[in-house]
């Protein structure tokens, strides 16, 4: 490895980081498809900002533009205030007005303009270790490395100083608010941080990659924890873990880096979702199947117990007024016998002593209405789970 | 060329004209579409489903190895309903929301889809060229085939939406009431979807990924201000798109360095912005006046109470009374006086002001009103 | 129980659950013909699940819902429902009398529009809530009692011979509760069967014939002169009730 590719894979893992602090707020405050707005939104803003200055590299730039990010979040609340539109609607109205406005604005001065609008909205940050700073007469690195890092640096600042705010906002408005937090500018502080960092992240990966290392790596998170720090963390992880491998994947299939990441970061967020432990989609598939096998058990149990006839327990009454398939009956049929609930003879099911336990206890959990207790008594009188 | 020159034009040169009825239609059937997606709350699921078409686009080129748009046009729409599939399994099986959901799909599949148009770039085949114009669009290049296209998809559209319109009406408004009529609501919606997915796909080639959820929204949003019947919603967002159509392509041409996309997307926006201010029912405007009329009126009715209070005191109500008599009460002026002499209600001079009979009587019924409710 | 009354729903085994948290435990309840049932018990005791189980909305995990002794799919012309307030989106583009009308689609099948018959019934029944000045309002102009009235409205358009409404009566204005309570014992007298998620206890006897004790165990059911009793309502509420059954 080269210094250019260790700087790019520096910055890239940055970025990654500075837009997973954020992003995990938003996601979590639903308000994700905010960042899709800002980030196609502050085009204006930067185009603006170039006309002034006419230097790609003024800070002016990003000032215009978190700017204009600021003002498209404030269009959108009072778009959705006056009750016209809902919010979702007045996103998707502002965004695209406002980045129409960008892109005439840049063909209208074409001649003046070196402002590429794809390179605007897909970035590429294979160029960032060509755009070098120089202090005092030293090249101390990327520009971008600067500029990203110190945004990053701020937003932990922030982060540290109003994390106690910041966590209760999110997740208790309501109290946060009577607790003399106003709401409001804590709302405006994170959309303000959203903003700049977008700007500065998005010069350097564009700004879909940015929308992505903003949303996936927290959703992904999401899934694994709801403890507030962790998901941080674990945030900051997949964003940098993405960034590394999608700059390598870019590399050996001589693409777009800001792609390769994006598709890192896709297949991370698929792997999570399928194969979580608890919450991914395998394991609710296959939890629900057995929980709800395990409720038909009980269901079924209490009906023996509460019909003594014998044409109620004879095993084609299952069919007929509990109203299962056949493959239902069987495999609740199955559970039962397997954990020793129920003795069948002539079709006639009637209940084991050890049924009959259990079906009392299950009927005070029922009518106590301790169902988690139900968990624990599963455990106790289980041997076969579902 | 200006604008004028444009319409002239328009007769004669074909591909103009082709190009102005293909903006056209395709405006007034994401109006026409659009409609229902505004009302299915899920405003930005043609956002996330632009985004999420290229990587279709890109693998339909890739598999079948030239730039034919009903090829790239089928790989958009499997990947926009793949996508859309996705969005709702997110949402219905984990704790992930819907903004969410969109975020995850429009970023990540659009990712993907720069990955696959990158690697494509690279490939030497000459046939690539222009893939990403599904990027921001490029309507000047649409054609007599694109347009035929269009217009079969229109067709369709409208012959749905006119046999299913009760259907997709109550399971927009209530779908649960509808689940008990009977209706399958899991077999409309999707069709539904569907629908709304083809007109996306159809017009990225126009607008582009990033403007397209703005023509779905837009028309149907202005619409909504000026109506309270959903048919001439539906009618309204279909004009307005049909109308930012044709003015986009008429400005661009007109001026030779507008892109066509974004002009059609202001145009759409200009018409929205109208809405919300002009519109007689719920334009900002209009309940501003409104909201200022029954101010006026409540300090009106004020001041004329306080007088029959005063002026009932005395024998003669209608005898005059100094103005400093309504010293204490904060909301009285000039103004007021003038509005009240106007109506016929009050006399009033320099220094004193009498009820006239009319005004009398008017306050009186006020203030038994007033009492009652006191 | 009278055996030569007709049973107008019947209720077998009918088991709900979320996971493993159950909602609904084997239920078993017969609702005799034209009586008007309240249907009572806490929160969470699986109220309105029980209405959603019973019209196909929600599907249960174990059990059957017969309605005039055939499965409900087949008697769906037979039933109508008022949902409770605030599952519809009221700023969608409807007056008053669309909404009503949309009653009628049950009947009309796919692909008819509804023509002068279906909008005499609406309007008739517009009447019947008090509510015909409104028919062109839009629906998000009207207050929370007028919107419940237009629902009802709505139900008694479809014709049908058994009402299922799930809160009819929580949070509305004076005016809207006599309105519906009198719709409500119009359809008793023609012989209809109205079947009520009911949340006030107070007026349990004075507006009702019949209840049935819910608590995602079915407590008691039967004539409210017999089984609205102490007794019960502890059983179903769980702390100690009492309250004296006062004929108005």
């Amino acid at each position: 490895m080269n210094n250019a590719q260790i700087e790019i894979q520096l910055i890239a893992a940055l970025v990654a980081v500075a837009c997973a602090l954020p992003g995990t707020f938003l996601v979590l405050r639903k308000m994700a498809l905010i960042t899709d707005a800002i980030s196609h939104a502050i085009l204006p803003g930067i185009v603006l900002g170039f006309f002034i200055t006419h230097d790609l590299n003024a800070p002016l730039l990003i000032v215009m533009a978190t700017l204009t990010g600021v003002l498209t979040v404030f269009l959108v609340s009072y778009t959705q205030k006056t009750g016209l539109v809902k919010e979702d609607t007045a996103i998707g109205l502002i965004f695209p007005a406002l980045f129409s406005i960008g892109v005439i604005m840049i063909a209208l001065r074409a001649n003046d303009v070196h402002l590429d609008v794809d390179a605007v909205l897909l970035g590429e940050i294979a160029f960032a270790p060509f755009d070098r700073l120089v202090w005092l007469g030293v090249d101390v690195g990327p520009k971008s490395m600067w500029v990203v890092g110190i945004v990053l640096f701020i937003s932990i600042l922030i982060l540290k100083f109003f994390f106690k705010e910041l966590k209760l906002s999110t997740f208790d408005p309501g109290l946060s608010a009577s607790l003399g937090f106003s709401p409001v500018l804590l709302h405006y502080g994170l959309m303000t941080l959203t903003s700049v960092t977008t700007v500065v992240s998005f010069e350097a990966v564009g700004a879909i990659l940015v929308v992505a290392l903003m949303i996936a790596p927290a959703a992904t998170a999401y899934l694994l924890t709801k403890d507030l720090r962790k998901m941080l963390f674990l945030s900051a992880f997949f964003g940098i873990l993405s960034a590394i491998a999608g700059y390598w994947l870019a590399h050996v299939l001589d693409a777009s880096i800001a792609g390769s990441i994006t598709t890192i970061l896709g297949i991370l967020f698929l792997g999570v979702y399928l194969f979580s432990p608890k919450k991914g989609w395998i394991a609710v598939w296959y939890q629900q199947k057995q929980q709800k096998l395990e409720v038909s058990l009980i269901t079924f149990l209490l009906h023996i117990h509460n019909h003594d006839l014998a044409s109620e327990r004879h095993i084609r009454h299952l069919r007929e007024h509990i109203n299962w398939h056949d493959v239902t009956a069987n495999a609740v049929l199955k559970l039962a016998q397997r954990n020793n609930f129920i003795n069948i003879e002539n079709g006639l099911v009637s209940l084991t002593d050890k049924g009959l336990a259990f079906t009392k206890q299950a009927i005070t959990y029922i009518m106590d209405n301790h169902t988690d207790g139900i968990e624990s008594m599963k455990q106790k009188f289980f041997l076969f789970r579902g | 060329m200006n604008l004028q020159h444009y319409f002239q034009q328009l007769s004669t040169d074909y591909t103009l004209l082709i190009i102005t009825l293909g903006t056209g239609i395709l405006g007034g059937l994401c109006g026409f579409l659009g409609s229902f997606a505004v009302l299915k709350k899920q405003s930005l699921l043609g956002d996330a489903i632009s985004h999420a078409a290229l990587p279709g686009i890109c693998l339909a080129f890739l598999i079948a190895g030239v730039k034919d748009t009903h090829w790239l046009l089928l790989g958009a729409l499997v990947s926009g309903i793949i996508g859309t599939v996705w969005i709702q399994g997110i949402v219905s099986r984990t704790y992930l929301k819907q903004d969410t959901a969109l975020g995850l799909i429009l970023s990540l599949f659009f990712g993907f889809g720069l990955l696959l148009l990158t690697f494509i770039q690279k490939m030497d085949n000459a046939n690539q060229a222009g893939l990403d114009k599904y990027l921001f669009g490029q309507a000047a290049t649409l054609m007599a085939q694109d347009v035929q296209i269009m217009l079969w998809v229109s067709l369709i559209s409208l012959f749905a939406v006119l046999l299913f319109w009760k259907e997709f009406k109550i399971l927009l408004f209530d779908i649960e009431y509808a689940k008990t009529i009977g209706l399958p609501t899991k077999y409309i919606d999707i069709f539904l979807t569907s629908l709304i997915v083809l007109v996306i796909v159809m017009g990225l080639q126009t607008v582009g990924v990033v403007l397209m959820s703005a023509l779905i929204l837009a028309p149907a949003a202005a619409a909504r201000q000026w109506t309270n019947k959903l048919w001439i919603m539906v009618l309204l967002a279909t004009l307005f798109g049909a109308l930012s159509g044709i003015s986009g392509t008429a400005l661009s041409a007109s001026y030779s360095q507008m892109p066509t996309g974004p002009v059609i997307v202001l145009s759409a926006s200009v018409i929205v912005l109208f809405s919300f201010i002009f519109s007689p029912k719920r334009g900002i405007l209009m309940r501003e006046i409104r909201f200022r009329k029954s101010r006026r009126a409540i300090k009106l009715n004020k001041a004329l109470s306080l007088m029959y209070r005063i002026a009932s005191k005395h024998e003669n109500v209608l005898a005059p009374h100094g103005k400093r008599m309504l010293n204490d009460f904060k909301g009285y002026s000039n103004v007021i006086f003038k509005k009240l002499e106007q109506q016929g209600l009050i006399n009033y001079r320099q220094n004193s002001w009498s009820l006239t009979e009319k005004g009398f009587e008017k306050a009186a019924n006020l203030y038994n009103q007033l009492g009652k409710d006191e | 129980m009278n055996l030569e009354i007709p049973i107008a729903v019947a209720i077998h085994d009918l088991t709900v659950a979320y996971n493993h948290k159950p909602v609904l435990w084997d239920i078993d309840l017969e609702i005799p013909e034209g009586v008007l049932m309240a249907i009572v018990g806490p929160n969470g005791a699986g109220k309105s699940t029980l209405i959603k189980s019973i019209l196909g909305i929600q599907k249960p995990l174990a059990g059957s819902v017969l309605i005039f002794d055939q499965p409900f799919s087949k008697q769906r012309k037979k039933v109508a429902y008022v949902p409770q307030k605030g599952s519809v989106d009221w700023d969608f583009p409807t007056t008053a009398l669309d909404v009503v009308l949309m009653g009628t689609y049950g009947s009309l099948g796919w692909f008819k529009r509804p023509g002068l018959n279906e909008k005499k019934a609406a309007l008739e029944a517009l009447e019947q809530m008090g509510m015909l000045d409104f028919r062109d309002r839009q629906i998000s102009e009207l207050s929370g009692g007028q919107q419940q009235r237009i629902f009802l409205a709505r139900a008694l358009v479809q014709q049908a011979e058994i009402y299922f409404m799930d809160e009819p009566l929580q949070g509305v204005d004076a005016t809207t509760e006599k309105a519906i309570i009198k719709i409500l014992k119009l359809l008793s007298s023609k012989g209809k069967t109205v079947v009520v998620v009911h949340h006030d206890l107070q007026t349990v006897p004075e507006y009702f014939d019949w209840v049935t004790f819910l608590n995602v165990k079915k407590i008691a059911t039967g004539p409210v002169k017999h089984i609205f009793n102490d007794d019960n309502l502890t059983k179903t509420y769980g702390i100690n009730y009492k309250v004296s059954l006062q004929t108005k």
